[in-house]
């Protein structure tokens, strides 16, 4: 019951909001409220988590449409309950973040985040693959309607030929790409359906956990294919080295509250899938496919460092380095040890709070200055001290400063790979020493030196409310640093479970044991 | 006091907390009164535990388990061994002389709380760093104080050269902590753990292992070496990772006497030091540390030379002084590097603060060009700086003579003729060029201008008195830690830590030709302030007509072997061109040229379909389970 309530509190409040809600301002503190009282709910899911276990928690299971095996079944183990508790905050803190930077259209803006919500937290409890889809979609709609609507103002053209509103122009980028990802997940989903049917002699389900164990009874082709079909889906997401050029757009258009839900949770969406979905449902194919992964998250990591070097754009560069922190997570997850695993999970969580947390930052000086070109600053830190201090604390932990969140899923991610792959862990490291300049030189050029545009004298340092969405990733990011361990304890299980199910784990230990002749 | 060892880093920590969320607010220009009394404190209780290990041996305190995952297991654990009791005693010690230092130094500046915040959370860090009895804890206290490094580079952040040097110190020594970071993954690998002492006492087994990287069989023990020492060539600044200490100097003086002259930069022969039993076992990465440090002694040392600011001078010294450290390990006198290592602090961490002084006395001037005659203007610097540089040269009784010569000794005895060669040609390089400091700045006329003469002051004595106690340290710390050479009290100190585990005993026990030996190195030394006296003294038209005799030379020396603009050239530029071509160039021609292409392709092709977009939204829902059920028509033809 709980878990049901975490999911659709969010879309009651919608509703709640466009029937009886007329002002803005009521609006705003409602949709807050609920937010609120739904991660209070998930504080609650959190306390009464039993670690110990490799079970799926809080099942709620009921049949929806039984004549097709479709099912109103969700539960949350160890991996999913982390992103059920990133999504809760990230979405309380988007709700305060913008409520002085959208002043239009402003009860429509709330339910559309709430309703984003509710489609985000389906996906991370749902173990039926029809309603996962369902959820999958759902939040699809809202996400396109806040770059398309609330986006930013300019325009551009296509190819030469058309010109149009650049945020429509994302939105529709947005769309397409992860329509035609979801598309393919559909046929793979109905193809699993039915070849689950023929294997066991007729019964029909979308019950994932249940799919799962007749995993290796697929035979390879047939796990190939759908790999395929997944992985598509998936690593355009994530994003994954190539499918990546959305995700730059779509943050640029975005409005701050949008930017911090896409990179904080939606990105994190295709990771989860792979967890989810990918490695224990086709082993075989996960293992086929793993070098190939490998390889474009090692190409990833430094291509997104690279590029996001030379990025003029503030929201651009971090966008970018989305594309590098992501990498290093496929890197964790398909390096099949329980460090990489583990630290892949844990960086899916800090990349959530430090990027979100970036985001806000850019978006506080955006309110401000209208502007998000690096070249429009420079020498902040003299108006804005209580601002340099977030940005250069939240700067660091984004380059994997010890002592603060990213460092451990860094850490754990390349001595997980580097056991087994020490060849791959030296190249991405490599991204380690990247992600230092291009954090350090967008921070100096927007932060010291002298102030070189006069009107950036006059800028006003943070009030409360804006340090209120700040202040909890800023704790989540010390305590990670400092105390993993708390983090970490949910996911023993339910990783070595998974490890189990791939059948790695032997392999790894006699790599580790012939490592050395 | 063995489950108290927390409290000695945690008081700096604390005070740095307190500091910097009330400094700006509530305690403004009172901010160093926290730092300095935690400081205080910490150093009271290092030297407790400093006799206790005299008497007890070896302390340990588990304090939590930080990382666990899967056999990955990383638990917060302090020690104090004879090593890091040195270690911690010199931290503290040094650290609270200057924050006393810098309460004269930094008044009134407007960064106040910021700058005694961050000076004391270095302290912590450093503190963590001698303490931890884990390698991941090393690196992650070993990249803190490289965070605190650059935010006190950066203390005066407004300047872009400050801003610039920051970064570049933070940058240039991620490069080096690439290879540390690989070099503790390593060794768990290795040993399935991270811990000092299971580390050390199994790393016999690992003898002649290799280990597969690339294709290629390295091998194992070797190659944990070198990556480990990579880490140290960062953040001791050896070639050719030296870059960034010069342009450290922005840092405000104390920082760099405590940060880049006394402490952080020996964090590098703290680490190889820690792990000589690993070295101890790989011969030929011990030599490329005895090479790398031997070149870096003499290749600094002719950079120091010729440079103008006073600063500079000492950042080229400590370069070099780094690398006799290094080399000492390399050809395994451990106990004469660590001897080095506590001499240097002290006389370093004096010379620093001396030409904090005069740079204070002169409002801000650094370049050497601008001053002149300051001896009778100053006298209590003048004395202080006299002695530091008499130290430093290598005169005896003075600290640095007793150490150095030791190096010197021990790479002669171990049969490095040719590096033995370079560190008494930079022994009367040395002297050269700190004298000719001593005699720039303090001798003949005052070339300053007029309107800055006037104001010339003695410093108060909140600087002074630090500046007292280090000349004390320097003059006596020699041969009070290191008399009778070999065998003095730091030898037999530290005897126990470096006999445990020590399968072969690189040196000799002889002291044959010993005093020869000693007999030379002074009068090196002795000759090289001649010389600086010939030179600045008396004719000082003779560097002059040098630098013109010998241009490139001259040239080469002066712009450092052109290094920064090698770099430059070499991988800042081709990154940044490389990174542009990969955005411009692949990103948004390559990538989106064909997603924009399908999507031109789809429109050619809607404008005939576009009759079916009726905006009925029946009539869409239609159609989409029509196409799910072509779709799966197909595919249960193809099944």
């Amino acid at each position: 019951m709980l878990l049901s309530l975490i999911i659709f509190v969010p879309l009651l409040g919608a509703l709640g909001i466009l029937l009886f809600v007329e002002t803005d301002e009521s609006a705003r503190k409602t949709a807050f409220g609920v937010s609120l009282a739904d991660l209070f709910l998930t504080l609650l899911l959190l306390a009464r988590f039993d670690t110990s276990t490799s079970q799926m928690q809080f099942v709620k299971q009921a049949p929806w449409i039984p004549s097709f095996g479709i099912q109103y079944y969700i539960g949350v183990d160890g991996i999913s309950v982390l992103m059920i508790f990133l999504t809760a905050l990230l979405s309380a803190v988007a709700i305060l973040s913008s409520w002085t930077a959208i002043t239009d259209r402003v009860k429509e803006y709330t339910l559309a985040l709430l309703v984003l919500q509710t489609g985000i937290l389906g996906v991370f409890a749902a173990l039926d693959f029809f309603l996962f889809y369902v959820f999958w979609e759902v939040m699809l709609i809202p996400m396109v309607l806040l770059i398309g609507i609330w986006g930013s103002e300019g325009k551009r053209t296509i190819l030469g030929r058309w010109e149009m509103e650049s945020r429509i122009y994302a939105a529709l980028k947005f769309f397409l790409y992860t329509l035609a990802g979801s598309l393919l997940m559909l046929v793979a989903i109905i193809s699993l359906y039915f070849t689950h049917q023929k294997i066991t002699g007729g019964e029909l389900t979308f019950d994932i956990l249940r799919l799962i164990q007749s995993a290796h009874r697929y035979n390879p082709d047939f796990q190939f294919w759908v790999f395929l079909a997944f992985f598509l889906a998936f690593a355009i997401k994530v994003p994954l080295f190539p499918f990546h050029t959305w995700l730059p757009d779509a943050h640029v258009e975005a409005p701050t509250a949008g930017s911090v839900i896409l990179a904080g949770v939606l990105l994190k969406m295709g990771a989860y899938g792979f967890l989810r979905i990918c490695l224990p449902l086709l082993p075989q194919a996960t293992k086929q496919f793993a070098p190939l992964i490998i390889t474009l998250a090692v190409i990833a990591i430094i291509y997104g460092a690279l590029v996001a070097m030379v990025q003029p754009d503030l929201k651009k560069l971090i966008a970018y380095s989305s594309v590098s922190h992501m990498g290093f997570v496929m890197l964790g997850l398909f390096a099949f040890t329980q460090q990489g695993i583990e630290g892949a999970i844990l960086q899916m969580f800090n990349h959530g709070t430090i990027t979100g947390a970036l985001f806000l930052i850019v978006g506080l000086i955006y309110e401000r200055t209208h502007t998000r070109l690096i070249a429009d600053f420079g020498g902040l830190s003299k108006s804005l001290p209580v601002y340099a201090a977030f940005f250069g604390i939240f700067t660091f932990a984004s380059l994997g400063l010890p002592g603060l969140g990213g460092f451990i899923g860094e850490f754990l991610i390349l001595v997980g790979t580097f056991r087994v792959k020490p060849t791959v862990a030296v190249l991405a490291a490599v991204g380690v020493i990247l992600s230092a300049a291009y954090m350090l030189w967008m921070f100096q050029r927007v932060m010291l030196g002298e102030i070189t545009h006069p009107r950036n004298r006059e800028l006003i340092d943070l009030n409360l409310r804006e340090m209120a969405t700040l202040v909890p990733l800023l704790i989540l990011v010390f305590w990670v640093g400092i105390y993993p361990n708390t983090f970490l304890q949910f996911l023993h299980a339910s990783v070595g479970h998974l490890i189990h199910q791939l059948g790695v784990s032997s392999e790894a230990h006699q790599m580790i044991q012939t490592a050395f002749k | 006091m063995e489950t108290m060892l927390w409290v000695i880093p945690a008081l700096p920590l604390l005070a740095s907390i307190v500091t910097i969320l009330g400094g700006k607010r509530w305690i403004r220009e009172k901010s160093h009164w926290l730092p300095c009394i935690g400081v205080g404190i910490s150093f009271l209780l290092s030297l407790i535990t400093f006799f206790q290990v005299w008497n007890r041996g070896t302390l340990h305190q588990v304090l939590y388990s930080w990382i666990s995952s899967g056999d990955f297991q990383v638990n917060l654990t302090l020690q104090v061994d004879p090593l890091t009791a040195v270690m911690v005693v010199v931290v503290s010690g040094v650290s609270f002389l200057i924050h006393i230092y810098s309460i004269g130094y930094m008044h009134g500046d407007e960064g106040y709380h910021r700058f005694f915040s961050f000076i004391s959370l270095f302290t912590f860090s450093m503190l963590m760093l001698v303490l931890s009895a884990d390698f991941l804890l090393l690196y992650v206290f070993w990249e803190a104080v490289g965070l605190c490094s650059y935010l006190l580079i950066g203390h005066w952040y407004y300047k872009k050269s400050a801003a610039d040097a920051g970064k570049k110190a933070f940058i240039v020594n991620r490069v080096g902590d690439f290879g540390f970071g690989l070099g503790v993954m390593l060794l768990f690998t290795t040993f399935g753990t991270l811990d000092y002492q299971t580390i050390f006492s199994r790393s016999g087994e690992f003898v002649g292992k290799t280990f597969p990287m690339f294709g290629i069989e390295f091998d194992l023990l070797t190659l944990t070496c070198l990556l480990l020492f990579m880490g140290a060539i960062g953040k001791s600044a050896q070639f050719p990772l030296h870059v960034w200490l010069p342009d450290a100097m922005e840092g405000p003086t104390p920082v760099s006497a405590l940060i880049h002259a006394a402490t952080m930069v020996t964090a590098g022969v703290y680490l190889v030091a820690r792990c000589y039993p690993l070295y101890n076992l790989a011969p030929k990465a011990l030599f490329i540390v005895a090479l790398i440090g031997g070149f870096t002694v003499f290749f600094a040392a002719t950079i120091g030379l010729v440079q103008n600011d006073i600063k500079r001078v000492l950042a080229y010294s400590t370069i070099s002084q780094l690398g006799y450290m290094f080399m000492a390990l390399g050809v395994g006198a451990y106990v004469a590097a660590i001897f080095h290592l506590v001499t240097h602090a002290f006389f370093k961490a004096l010379l620093f603060l001396a030409s904090g002084s005069v740079i204070h006395a002169l409002g801000g001037e650094q370049d050497m060009r601008n001053m002149g005659g300051l001896k009778d203007k100053i006298p209590g610097t003048y004395w202080a700086f006299l002695i530091g540089a008499l130290a430093l040269a290598g005169i005896p009784p003075l600290a640095g003579f007793w150490s150095k010569d030791e190096i010197l000794m021990g790479t002669f005895k171990a049969g490095y003729y040719v590096l033995w060669i370079l560190g008494s040609a930079t022994a009367f390089m040395t002297a050269f060029y700190i004298f000719r400091l001593i005699f720039m700045t303090f001798f003949g006329d005052f070339r300053g201008r007029h309107g800055v003469e006037h104001p010339i002051h003695e410093s108060p004595p909140v600087m002074l008195y630090p500046l007292t106690v280090l000349a004390i340290l320097s003059i006596f710390a020699g041969w009070m830690l290191g008399f009778p050479p070999e065998h003095g009290f730091i030898h037999t100190f530290l005897a126990p830590t470096l006999a445990e585990t020590q399968g072969t005993a690189p040196l000799p026990e002889t002291t044959e030709g010993g005093a020869g030996l000693m007999f030379f190195s002074i009068l090196v030394a002795a000759l090289g302030i001649l010389t600086a006296w010939m030179f600045y003294v008396k004719r000082p038209e003779m560097p002059v007509r040098f630098a013109e005799t010998y241009p490139s030379t001259y040239d080469w020396l002066l712009h450092k072997y052109w290094f920064d603009e090698i770099y430059d050239t070499l991988f800042v530029n081709p990154t940044k061109q490389f990174a542009n071509f990969l955005w411009q160039g692949f990103d948004d021609s390559v990538i989106d040229g064909v997603i924009n292409g399908i999507a031109r392709g789809i429109d050619v092709m809607s404008a005939k379909l576009r009759r079916l977009q009726s905006g009925y939204l029946q009539q869409y829902a239609l159609s989409m389970v029509i196409g799910v059920i072509v779709i799966l028509g197909i595919y249960l033809l193809i099944v």
